[in-house]
């Protein structure tokens, strides 16, 4: 980065019980954004163009995963920054608050295994041209790991028909070569969902944890190229 | 008064809870329990007299926070 030029900001939202947050404070400056936290209680997002809700257990994932930090005066302002067209990254339990304040369409039940998955998966990227992915391309493999016990995405089938035909899946767990699989499901998502996106193309909502895979050092830099993509976007 | 809020998923979404619960029930002989679905109970205390005025509002609150309506239904019951 060159001397004197302003490196993107980003708002990473910490909620209490929060536990990627400075995972994914670090995993910014990683990729050449500058990493702001922003605290739950606040009522704007300092100044920055992107945001993150990052992973953990809000509010002890109390009432449903999400549900609680949905309504943290953060949100109001979050929700703002997303209807002017700000991006929107949602990893994990910022995935599962997208979905609870209607940022994004569905629900979250329990895996259907009814246990927490903490494992490396393959997500095959669904869209082309996406801001938010980057240079990623369709048909595409990435290894990431997720960690959830509710990342069972449903939806009633009217919506899971929109959708699909809205191109709104960003990411799909796969079988190691991209093939669609019950087996490489790991939690019984419909449609083996992992990642939405809105219709205007700036909220992305994920399962899998793109922060924990900004470096090869930590298992592979697979998560790299959305984290840059968001702070590109910023 | 004391208000009852019942959460449950809806009927035509899958509680894989409920049917671990009803597989172990079956494990223990009770076999003739065919389904189990796992809901919530919230008791809330709410002041105010008037009955339909209460109940109005906690329905409210149970379409903006309690319940998430895209899997759940709610039921409010007031004494």
């Amino acid at each position: 980065m060159s001397a004197g030029r302003r490196r993107p900001r980003v708002a990473v939202v910490i909620f209490p019980g929060s536990n990627c947050d400075r995972d994914t404070l670090v995993a910014v400056e990683e990729v050449g954004g500058e990493a702001v936290p922003v605290w739950h209680q606040d009522v704007n997002l300092a100044g920055c163009g992107a945001v993150i809700l990052p992973g953990g257990f809000s509010y002890g994932d109390y009432l449903r995963a999400g549900a609680m930090a949905a309504h943290s005066p953060v949100m109001a302002a979050v929700r703002r920054h997303a209807e002017e067209g700000g991006p929107v990254l949602g990893i994990c339990n910022g995935f599962q608050m997208l979905l609870e304040i209607g940022l994004l369409p569905g629900a979250m039940l329990m895996n259907r295994t009814l246990r927490f998955i903490c494992r490396d998966v393959h997500l095959r990227v669904e869209r082309d041209g996406m801001p938010l992915l980057g240079h990623l391309r369709r048909g595409q493999v990435l290894r990431l790991p997720i960690a959830h016990k509710e990342g069972n995405w449903f939806a009633p089938p009217e919506v899971v028909r929109e959708v699909e035909s809205a191109g709104a899946v960003a990411l799909r767990y796969c079988a190691p070569d991209g093939r669609l699989d019950d087996g490489a499901n790991p939690n019984g998502a419909l449609n083996a969902i992992a990642g939405l996106v809105n219709a205007a193309g700036n909220v992305l909502g994920l399962m899998p944890h793109p922060e924990r895979r900004v470096r090869s050092l930590v298992g592979g830099e697979d998560g790299a190229a959305l984290m840059r993509a968001l702070v590109e976007a910023a | 008064m004391q208000v009852e809020v019942r959460v449950k998923l809806k009927q035509q979404v899958l509680d894989p809870q409920g049917e671990a619960i009803r597989r172990v029930l079956a494990g223990l002989g009770y076999s003739e329990v065919e389904q189990v679905r796992v809901g919530k109970l919230m008791l809330l205390e709410v002041a105010g007299g008037d009955a339909k005025k209460v109940r109005t509002r906690v329905e409210e609150a149970c379409r903006e926070v309690l319940a998430n309506t895209v899997i759940e239904e709610f039921e409010v019951r007031l004494p």
